[in-house]
């Protein structure tokens, strides 16, 4: 049964350090420790996100923004934090209780459950699947189903329009971001996220090591095109402005979450954040080169995985602490060590980058009406990801 | 792109009249607590989904009594109150009150008080249309003009604390003149806000005038033509902006406004048709500019001498009445006052033109979506303050 597991996962993250012989219950340790790692990581992205939002905001409109608590205001997202968890825990009269409750849960989860495919550096992974793109694309649509639920359960007119809003955008962006997402695939020929960043690193137009040009935009017109789609279509189901109609204040109040408050409503907002760094990773990792480029990585790194590392560079040590000392000393591990470091600030960087553009965005651009989401999502952007994808698979065929 | 609503409701019809189809359309309360409806606006939309099929505005949510409360308190007290009413102007307000007591009283003021209002007005006309810039931003979900806005408008505002000691209601003219003279550090004051204004100008442009979500958001929406403008008793910018070049200062000047030079900004339909949103927010865009131009002339042309006529201390109007309409920013701001010679007026009528703009929006947002309601009233720009006195 571990065998099966492994052989669909992958060949990085958690599951290689399930042994076949080992028991179930070493996995569910395992996977659920990795999953408190992610959870830690959105709420740090929340965190650093609402501060950055914050500040950056208050220095386009020529303002200081939060700068009182803590280190030049550092601390202003978790006072806000303590604050929500001190509100009341409000149900509305006439609610459906239930799915009031369990609205803000399955937005989260279909924020959360993406990132377990979704690396951080090369080998941080929980689970380095083989259809780690069809796994986010089909987890994300969950939080269309429970943002669908916080618009109906809480017998609020804003909320519904909100939440009926949110279901015709998400629904729609989907295609367009799914044919921008085959342009990549077709080039890359696979669906993991590892063999996508490998394929930017091969050889371009005669070049060993491009770097920045061998990134996926710039391998192909039809890429460059898909990028911004990718982009554009991540921003809508982000619900990030000019997007943002489904909780637009000056027209629904606050949307889907008019009638939520305190931690419920932390949920909504932890899985707004999380939504833009799982955006802006992705587009980092599928069109940027992920974590190659452009700081260079080094020379001799080891493509076996982290148990094989171990079992090689340990052999014959007798004690655990001698293996430790022996596997750190171990120049091979220690460059490993060292590409990893790189890669994640090589993927975090591009991805916090294209999440300032998104703070950028929204700070700068009215919001779009929602015929006119529909119509350039359905008019312009499909029509031009369908050519997109034609496109590539014509290069491709002329090009073998 | 203009959206075919009449067709989809029609095929909606047919849909449900065969029975295939069952929609019920749904009574939305927009306000009286809601971000954009400027105020304790009141808004009963009935909507089929996403399209308004009647909007109909309940106001009086911020009545505070004032016409009954100016038949209590004498002439000179009632300016205070004046200044509460459309809040945003209090300096045309308060201007547009005392001309009326000083046209039924036939003083004549001294000419440099009357450029002094001039510029005061002017400056918070300018203050005002900031807010109408910025509001306008903020109803189309753009947070960052707003606060571009405020930025000039804490200018202003300063220049104001300088000559009333007050920032928002400033009781500064007064029957008979204004309450102080502008001295050398004022008018060096403004001299220096017009440069910066001029410098900013474009800017605004650049960030919300041009950008095209804001274009395809504001043109063609809320489109009133020059007869429902006249007939709904529409003035100020949304009267202009239909295409009738009508401004009170032109037409009936007051207060000196004879003597400048300027421009009577009208819609031209640039973006769409004519008078949509966008013609009537590039309207008060562009009054900006010529009210800049009016400032500089006055502060020019300043003539020296008193600035308040001597009056005796218990003001008392020959019997009579008067209705003397200013140019607010807003459209025709009037009071009718009715005077039996007695210290306090027998009774005092505001014509607001709030009150006026407001009446058309349930003619203008029939078929139209959710979001295009919040965009029409923005555009035209009302302040609750004066709608319910």
């Amino acid at each position: 049964m571990n065998d099966f597991i492994q052989s669909l996962f992958g060949p990085n993250g958690v599951n290689v350090w399930i042994a076949p012989s080992s028991t179930w219950l070493l996995a569910t340790i395992l996977f659920t420790g990795a999953g408190i790692v992610v959870f830690v990581w959105v709420a740090l992205m929340s965190v650093i996100g609402t501060y950055a939002e914050r500040r950056v905001a208050g220095y386009m409109q020529g303002r200081l923004g939060p700068n009182r608590v803590g280190w030049f205001g550092v601390l202003q997202p978790i006072a806000d934090g303590i604050k929500l968890l001190g509100k009341e825990d409000l149900i509305p009269a006439g609610a459906a209780k239930w799915l009031f409750r369990l609205a803000p849960i399955l937005v989260f989860c279909g924020v959360l459950i993406p990132y377990a495919a979704l690396p951080f550096s090369p080998r941080l992974v929980v689970s380095d699947m083989a259809v780690a793109i069809y796994y986010i694309l089909a987890f994300e649509a969950l939080e269309v189903v429970g943002v669908l639920m916080a618009g109906w359960a809480p017998n609020s007119k804003w909320s519904l329009y909100g939440g009926m809003r949110l279901a015709a955008q998400m629904l729609s962006y989907e295609i367009p971001m799914g044919l921008a997402l085959v342009v990549i695939v077709l080039f890359a020929g696979s669906l993991n996220f590892q063999q996508i960043v490998a394929w930017q690193q091969t050889p371009m137009m005669g070049i060993e090591d491009p770097n920045i040009l061998g990134w996926g935009i710039f391998r192909s017109p039809a890429c460059f095109v898909a990028f911004f789609i990718f982009f554009i279509g991540g921003l809508a189901s982000a619900k990030r402005a000019p997007f943002d109609l489904p909780e637009a204040e000056s027209e629904l109040v606050a949307g889907y979450h008019t009638e939520y408050s305190g931690m419920r409503f932390a949920f909504f907002f932890m899985a707004e954040y999380g939504a833009m760094y799982l955006v802006s990773a992705l587009t980092a990792i599928l069109f940027l080169g992920g974590w190659y480029g452009p700081l260079p990585l080094p020379e001799g790194i080891s493509p076996a995985s982290l148990v094989e590392l171990w079992n090689t560079n340990t052999a014959g040590q007798e004690s655990f602490w001698s293996a430790c000392q022996a596997f750190i000393s171990a120049p091979v591990v220690l460059t490993t060590a060292g590409a990893e470091l790189i890669g994640f600030i090589n993927l975090a960087g591009k991805a916090l980058i294209l999440f300032f553009t998104m703070i950028w965005i929204r700070w700068t651009l009215p919001r779009i009406r929602i015929d006119q989401v529909m119509h350039l999502c359905l008019k312009v952007l499909l029509p031009l990801s369908m050519i997109a994808a034609l496109g590539a698979a014509i290069q491709i065929v002329i090009m073998n | 792109m203009a959206l075919n609503t009449e067709k989809f409701i029609s095929q909606v019809n047919d849909l449900s009249a065969q029975g295939n189809l069952h929609t019920e359309e749904i009574l939305v309360n927009m306000g009286p607590q809601h971000p954009s409806t400027h105020g304790v606006l009141r808004l009963v939309i009935q909507t089929d989904g996403e399209l308004v099929a009647q909007a109909f505005p309940q106001v009086g949510f911020l009545h505070r009594c004032f016409e009954k409360i100016a038949e209590s308190v004498t002439y000179r007290q009632v300016v205070p109150y004046t200044d509460r009413l459309d809040y945003i102007a209090s300096m045309n307000n308060a201007l547009a009150y005392v001309l009326g007591v000083e046209k039924l009283m036939q003083i004549e003021i001294f000419p440099r008080a009357q450029y002094i209002r001039v510029i005061v007005a002017e400056l918070n006309r300018i203050a005002s249309h900031l807010v109408a810039f910025g509001t306008y931003g903020l109803d189309l979900g753009a947070f960052t003009p707003f606060l571009y806005g405020f930025r000039e408008r804490e200018l202003i505002l300063s220049i104001f604390e300088e000559l009333s000691g007050a920032r928002l209601l400033y009781h500064y003219p007064r029957i008979g003149g204004v309450a102080k003279d502008i001295d050398a550090k004022i008018a060096a004051d403004i001299r220096a806000f017009i440069k910066t204004m001029r410098r900013t100008w474009p800017e605004y442009n650049a960030l919300l005038t041009e950008n095209q979500i804001f274009i395809k958001r504001s043109a063609n929406i809320g489109v009133i033509s020059a007869e429902n403008a006249i007939s709904y008793g529409l003035t100020g910018p949304c009267l202009r902006a239909s295409g009738v070049a009508f401004d009170i200062r032109k037409a009936q000047p007051y207060s000196s406004y004879e003597k400048f030079d300027f421009n009577i900004p009208t819609g031209q339909g640039t973006k769409g048709q004519v008078c949509d949103c966008w013609d009537r927010y590039w309207v008060r865009m562009c009054e900006i500019q010529e009210s800049l131009k009016i400032i500089e002339q006055a502060l020019d042309s300043l003539p020296e001498g008193e600035i308040r006529a001597k009056l005796p201390a218990v003001l008392k109007l020959p019997a009579g009445n008067v209705y003397l309409p200013c140019e607010n920013p807003r459209g025709e701001l009037g009071f009718f006052i009715i005077s039996d010679f007695q210290p306090k007026a027998l009774r005092i009528k505001m014509r607001a033109p709030s009150f006026c703009n407001l009446s058309i929006v349930n003619k203008i947002c029939r078929g139209v979506l959710v979001a295009d309601v919040v965009a029409i009233v923005g555009s035209l720009d009302i302040v609750l303050g004066e709608i319910d006195r």
